[in-house]
């Protein structure tokens, strides 16, 4: 007899949604099977990626993965034209990590020029992000989903502790929010349903369960994105069906294995390529485990993750 | 674990009345405030409805679904009203299920219609001989309708086993044998057949405040024997509060802290 390849048939599905506005508009999310099994179904859209910028200069980036910029990392809109144009990326990701208070504390204008600064030098979507200040996020989001009403942005992340002034403020603004909890994937469920009660649909939610790094443990952001999406498909579990969000590169680009010099540590190699290969493999295994939005550093990293995923679809 | 909301029936006075003088607004009210308590289906019972049954049917059914996205249960004794009612159905939100053949040869149409529309149907436990007097006996009758739903081309998985719960104030000792059979009708085929009861006739005759409490405790008992569907009062808190809750614990459902608000 013939083997027949077991296959399931899930009743619910992954929520679909537009990020960005115009041509270079993108889809992420959609399909009713689990990541890269086609043969059981229709799995999501390709994972969308965005190159990280941010406000301020990366000082705290290894110079790896910093010197890829430095000629344009002084000058937030510079560096996002440059991720479109010279770096074909799909999504930029600009991270106001400078408004922190524990930072450059910029202020809430500051953010917002550098959001309308950016929003003016490229099309394609843009993901807002804080500064993961509880306070302080709750501020400058709300002042930049005003400055880019219109434009269909991500915003994030909504924690918690601040979830209420950011839903309204996506809400009011027309933009998509990222709901963030930490490794925890029924406090990820339960930020879902009080953001829901909130007015707010979930077919604009996208979440973050929380990222780790490769060694840094990896296996607890994965196994959490699983449960959800299981949890998605298998449960019809309409809370858990947005799209997932994996913030790879600020979990990376701080780890020793990508900054211990080669003259420490000669028998881990070349320092560039344990870099590349560290983000990559992070956002790889993710991806397997069902995120839709990647949110990474180094060009050549996100080379490679579209090389595995052209191999894989 | 589906909802089948009960309260579209002739025995009450405001449904009675506004199906005789077919005023929508009252049956629109009742279906939509049970869809948005927790109904995944509605149940629409006319009765014996021998005057102009097909009618009245046809008119419950498209007066439900002009409010509400969901299937119906269709629910009289009238052959010919079951089949006015699948013809004009919507099957846009899920298939309808007959209420309901048996093991009574004057209940065997049914079955012809469920597989001529390939609709879902609620196989009752009874015989012509009257109730039966425990798990073993209904599980014998649950073999019988299996096997003519075959014979009628009825695949297993449009048939809903009902026990036939009975009331607790005047037979006692028939509620834990609903709630074996429920664990018995798992074992007569796989996957497992689907089944369904008629929750509050197990509080059928008690004083009102117990009623809500005899439903929940036995609605538990029941999910946990692997019950499917129950047509039940979703605007009665505590049965879904015993829903979701036996569903939380059986894993079955994500939990969260705000999981009774879902």
């Amino acid at each position: 007899m013939a083997y027949v390849i077991p296959k399931e048939n899930f009743s619910g599905k992954v929520l679909e949604m537009t990020l960005g506005a115009g041509d270079k508009a993108a889809v992420v999310g959609g399909g009713s099977a689990l990541p890269f099994h086609s043969f059981e179904g229709e799995g999501s859209t390709r994972p969308l990626i965005a190159l990280e910028i941010q406000d301020v200069p990366p000082s705290d980036w290894p110079d790896e993965v910093k010197k890829q910029y430095s000629s344009v990392s002084d000058d937030p809109a510079g560096w996002a034209k440059y991720c479109q144009n010279d770096l074909g990326a799909k999504a930029v990701a600009l991270r106001l990590v400078g408004t922190h208070p524990d930072r450059e504390n910029r202020s809430v204008e500051d953010a917002v020029g550098t959001v309308k600064a950016v929003l003016d030098a490229v099309d394609v979507p843009l993901i807002i992000l804080g500064s993961n200040h509880v306070e302080k996020d709750s501020q400058v989001l709300v002042a930049a989903a005003e400055a880019a009403s219109g434009k269909n942005c991500v915003i994030g992340k909504a924690q918690e502790a601040n979830y209420k002034t950011i839903v309204a403020a996506a809400l009011a603004n027309n933009h998509k929010l990222i709901a963030m909890s930490e490794l925890d994937i029924n406090l990820a469920k339960q930020l879902n349903i009080l953001i829901g009660q909130m007015g707010f649909s979930s077919d604009r939610v996208l979440t973050d369960p929380m990222c780790s790094a490769l060694g840094y443990g990896l296996e607890y952001t994965y196994s959490v994105m699983e449960r959800i999406r299981l949890a998605a498909l298998a449960q019809n579990d309409t809370t858990m069906q947005p799209p997932i969000v994996g913030d790879v590169g600020m979990y990376v680009w701080k780890i020793k294995e990508v900054m211990a010099p080669e003259t420490d540590l000669p028998e881990w190699g070349a320092i560039e390529e344990r870099g590349i290969a560290w983000e990559s493999i992070t956002a790889t295994s993710l991806m397997v485990a069902g995120v839709n939005l990647l949110i990474m550093r180094h060009p050549k990293a996100v080379e490679g993750v579209n090389k595995t995923l052209d191999e894989l679809t | 674990m589906l909802i089948i909301g009960e309260k579209l029936s002739i025995i009450a006075k405001r449904v009675r009345e506004a199906m005789m003088n077919r005023d929508k607004n009252p049956i629109q009210e009742i279906a939509e405030s049970q869809w948005k308590a927790g109904a995944g289906m509605i149940d629409a019972n006319i009765g014996p409805a021998e005057d102009n049954g097909e009618g009245l049917m046809e008119w419950m059914i498209t007066t439900i679904q002009e409010k509400v996205p969901a299937p119906v249960c269709l629910d009289t004794t009238n052959i010919s009203a079951l089949e006015a009612g699948l013809k004009v159905h919507n099957n846009e939100w899920g298939a309808p299920l007959l209420n309901s053949t048996s093991n009574d040869p004057e209940r065997f149409p049914v079955l012809e219609l469920a597989a001529k529309y390939n609709c879902q149907v609620i196989g009752l436990t009874v015989g012509k001989g009257g109730l039966p007097a425990d798990a073993e006996e209904r599980a014998g009758i649950a073999a019988e309708i299996m096997a003519r739903g075959m014979e009628y081309g009825v695949p297993m998985e449009n048939i809903f086993l009902d026990p036939l719960v009975l009331q607790i104030a005047t037979t006692q000792d028939q509620a834990i044998k609903v709630i074996e059979t429920i664990k018995m009708f798992q074992d007569l085929n796989d996957p497992p057949m689907k089944t369904v009861v008629g929750l509050s006739n197990i509080s059928n005759g008690c004083p009102k405040h117990i009623r809500p409490i005899l439903n929940s405790y036995f609605l538990s008992f029941l999910i946990y024997a692997g019950l499917s569907a129950a047509i039940a009062d979703p605007l009665e808190k505590e049965v879904m509060t015993a829903m979701k809750t036996t569903d939380i614990i059986m894993n079955k459902t994500l939990y969260a802290h705000s999981y009774l608000e879902m």
